[in-house]
């Protein structure tokens, strides 16, 4: 077997430094670029170990917050050339690494001190685990002899994170601090992504200890298959110039190998209709042809339809989770399943896969790229001329759109319409969870990767205001937009005091709606109109004022009621780009996202809009 | 569901075993018997898990036990070619009158006696699950004080050793 070794590393922060050009923001390649000189042994503290460690690594900028346990590293790190960008809450931090993560494809970095920081970080770690995102947490603990007994602020944070991290480290001797930190980053990047936790107690951070780099990697049991099978590779490409009714259903994967390029070309070449995930949106551009839209719970009929009566699915880096398949044994009856995952745990795990592919979406679709083409040379080309009639019809019927409301208020829909058209395909945006984030998901069109940012896993309210914060700092020429709900902004708005203060101009348009909207449409729709505890009183009592609030974090707030006001108001924000802008939008409430697949039904029961199912022509179906 | 015997190669490190233990319970496994001891290289331990289960769930369990970044090896044992055995000290009633029976039914089970007071014997045997099963409904006549068990170890039959694979040559 081949052992991760430093130069396997070393391949991975250039890949890394890859994926960050793809974006073409060529200023954030300094940092990996400093990565791996040899270091010749040199005495330090533990702490300086850590601080030197993440150096070396290329690290360019960490969020944290000191407190006691953690204490020792932040005087190496004072003199560092690392930024560290202070937050106001520990689960700022550990979403501020996430966004930059997610929008620059290189790992986020989150600080924490023991016990009560630590458990701050347990939702964004949760967050990044369900959307395999590459974030390195690292965390002060008590000092060893102190372990074990209930020592102040002391949490046994390696348990608690053991389900909800890729993998994680309690390090017991400060001259393992370089090995560990590399072993925590090439863990979080390579393979399928994900979070790794490095919790380090006081006294290893204290002790002396010798720094040399690089160190040698030590995961033998670690061995992630980054090539398929080329018998199964040959097999999906026969499939996929055969079959009369075939979808490409692709998930966040592709973002995450880099593989948008080929993904066109392998749409392009064989004609099939491509639907993008949540967690994908942007891979493929929005405006193609052969984009269906979005599936799942509130995806474009055509690509609910496209998926639910294909004879042939091709997922690429996706999970068929239960957002997307709805009542999962009602779910693409007909079809044949190629499973392409990087993680072999994912295939077959919801749905049988006819022909399981192991292996990074990069090399997945450049081969399956060589062997349609061999396929083609040989004379197969799918006919897909009927399969495309029927779907243009669904999409020309069952666009995505949206009723003006009725009571004369502002439409939520409209206000993330115009903000998406204003602000451009090269703007990032980070949306929080609940209705806003499915009419960002709708009424943006994505064109290029890493512009969408979403909890889609975990669906963590209050992600937005961090996530977009880390987002600016990893792309700091980049326009990033928050769309925020009032609901997920009152949870994490505090990090815009960190924006106002550490130069991070961030925008973020709270779509308020008085209530926690999702939740109040799920009252309407199942629970006879009991609005029980969803409204927030954030329309009725101005409670609190986005504005006042906004002037009070250093940011500039602005407030729009009307549709006329619109778009000078998004233009006002964009307008202003030396500090934080928040945007009251007070839209009225009783909007609902459409279509809808109701939660634990099949997708068969989508619903157009409220009390509209779809009509197909089964004999053409 | 058939019961399924795992051999799980991990490294020897604190905390594997709360990471594979933990990985069943939150997959809604439940572990029937657990052994655990290091092996020919000490750097790794070898974790014997028999779980009931359908395949096709086991095969997701192992996948993601795979996933764990200590586990170095998964090897399924079937029974028809693996040796399996459990271990079974038992306190057993036997005074003056009973003691010889007691004596017949260890020797008939090629068990051992370990220990003798004056109202019992206690008794060590080794075996597959059945014949331990067995054994106890013998004793259970006498009376039974006190019995501990040890999880099951498998080792596959013939001259193949899942120790040799590449994996744990590099650890």
């Amino acid at each position: 077997m081949t052992r991760p070794t430093p130069e396997t590393l070393a391949h991975s922060v250039r890949r890394a430094r890859s994926s960050a050009e793809t974006t073409g923001d060529n200023d954030h390649t300094r940092a990996a670029a400093a990565a791996a000189p040899a270091v010749r042994p040199a005495q330090v503290s533990g702490a300086g170990s850590l601080v030197r460690s993440l150096e070396a690594l290329g690290v360019d900028v960490v969020f944290g917050i000191p407190g006691g346990a953690i204490l020792p590293a932040y005087d190496p790190l004072y003199d560092s050339t690392v930024r560290h960008i202070l937050v106001r809450h520990e689960q700022g931090a550990g979403h501020a690494a996430t966004g930059y993560a997610q929008a620059t494809g290189r790992v986020g970095v989150c600080i924490a001190t023991s016990g009560p920081g630590a458990t701050n970080l347990v939702t964004p770690i949760a967050d990044a685990y369900m959307d395999s995102v590459p974030l390195v947490a690292i965390t002060g603990q008590v000092a060893r002899p102190a372990i074990g007994t209930d020592a102040f602020q002391e949490a046994d944070i390696q348990g608690i994170t053991l389900p909800i991290t890729k993998h994680n480290f309690l390090v017991q001797d400060a001259s393992e601090i370089p090995r560990i930190l590399a072993e925590a980053f090439h863990l979080a990047s390579t393979g399928r992504p994900g979070p790794v936790l490095v919790d380090i107690p006081k006294d290893v951070l204290q002790a002396e200890t010798t720094f040399a780099w690089p160190p040698t990697l030590d995961l033998p049991g670690y061995r992630p298959t980054m090539h398929p099978h080329g018998k199964q590779i040959r097999e999906a490409a026969r499939l996929m110039t055969t079959a009369r009714r075939p979808v490409l259903y692709v998930g966040g994967g592709v973002l995450k190998a880099g593989a948008t390029e080929g993904l066109r070309r392998l749409a392009e070449l064989t004609g099939i209709p491509v639907v993008t995930t949540l967690m994908a949106l942007g891979a493929f551009p929005d405006s193609h042809r052969q984009h269906l839209g979005m599936p799942g719970m509130h995806g474009t009929v055509a690509a609910v339809y496209g998926l639910q009566k294909a004879d042939l699915i091709v997922a690429l880096g996706a999970r068929f989770d239960d957002r997307v398949t709805g009542k999962l044994d009602s779910f693409a009856p007909d079809a044949t399943v190629v499973h392409a995952d990087i993680d072999p745990a994912e295939i077959g795990k919801n749905r049988h896969a006819d022909v399981p592919i192991v292996g990074d979406a990069r090399y997945v679709i450049d081969e399956l790229l060589a062997a349609v083409t061999a396929e083609r040379a040989a004379g197969r080309v799918a006919e897909l001329g009927d399969w495309w009639t029927q779907l243009d019809d669904l999409r020309a019927r069952y666009p995505l759109g949206y009723e003006e409301p009725s009571d004369g208020t502002l439409s939520p829909q409209y206000v993330i319409k115009r903000l998406g058209e204003i602000a451009g395909p090269d703007a990032i945006y980070v949306a929080g969870v609940g209705q806003h984030q499915m009419w960002a998901s709708q009424f943006i069109s994505y064109e290029k990767p890493q512009t969408w940012l979403n909890s889609g896993g975990l669906g963590t309210m209050g992600y937005a205001v961090p996530a977009a914060m880390g987002a600016k700092v990893g792309r700091p020429d980049t326009v990033v937009w928050g769309i925020d709900g009032d609901g997920c902004f009152q949870m994490t708005n505090q990090e815009l005091a960190t924006c106002a203060l550490e130069g991070i101009p961030v925008k973020i348009a709270v779509i308020n709606n008085g209530n926690l909207g999702m939740v109040r449409q799920w009252q309407t729709l199942f629970y006879g109109e009991r609005y029980s505890n969803t409204d927030l009183g954030t329309h009725k009592h101005r409670i609190p004022d986005f504005v006042k609030l906004a002037e009070a974090l250093g940011c500039v707030g602005l407030r729009c009621e009307t549709a006329e006001d619109v778009d000078k108001t998004i233009e006002a924000a964009m307008s202003i780009n030396d500090a934080p802008v928040v945007i009251d939008f007070v839209v009225g409430k009783d909007a609902m996202v459409w279509p809808m697949v109701a939660a634990g039904t099949s997708n068969d029961e989508i619903m157009f809009a409220r009390g509209v199912r779809p009509t197909f022509d089964e004999d053409d179906i | 569901m058939t019961m399924h015997t795992l051999s799980v190669l991990v490294e020897n490190k604190p905390g594997v075993l709360a990471r594979v233990s933990g990985l069943f319970s939150r997959r809604g496994f439940n572990i029937d018997s657990l052994a655990v001891g290091e092996t020919e290289n000490p750097d790794v331990s070898r974790i014997t898990i028999v779980v009931n289960a359908d395949s096709s769930p086991l095969e997701q369990v192992t996948k993601q036990l795979n996933k764990l970044v200590n586990v170095l090896k998964i090897v399924e044992l079937d029974p028809s070619t693996s040796v399996a055995r459990e271990l079974l000290l038992v306190k057993v009633r036997a005074d003056r009158n009973a003691r010889g029976q007691v004596l017949e039914t260890v020797s008939l089970f090629r068990a051992r006696v370990v220990d003798v007071a004056a109202d019992t014997l206690t008794i060590e045997a080794t075996g597959t699950p059945d014949k331990l099963d067995a054994l106890l409904r013998d004793l259970e006549s006498f009376g039974i004080k006190e019995m501990v068990q040890s999880g099951q170890v498998a080792i596959g039959r013939g001259p193949r050793a899942i120790t040799a694979g590449p994996a744990l040559r590099a650890a």
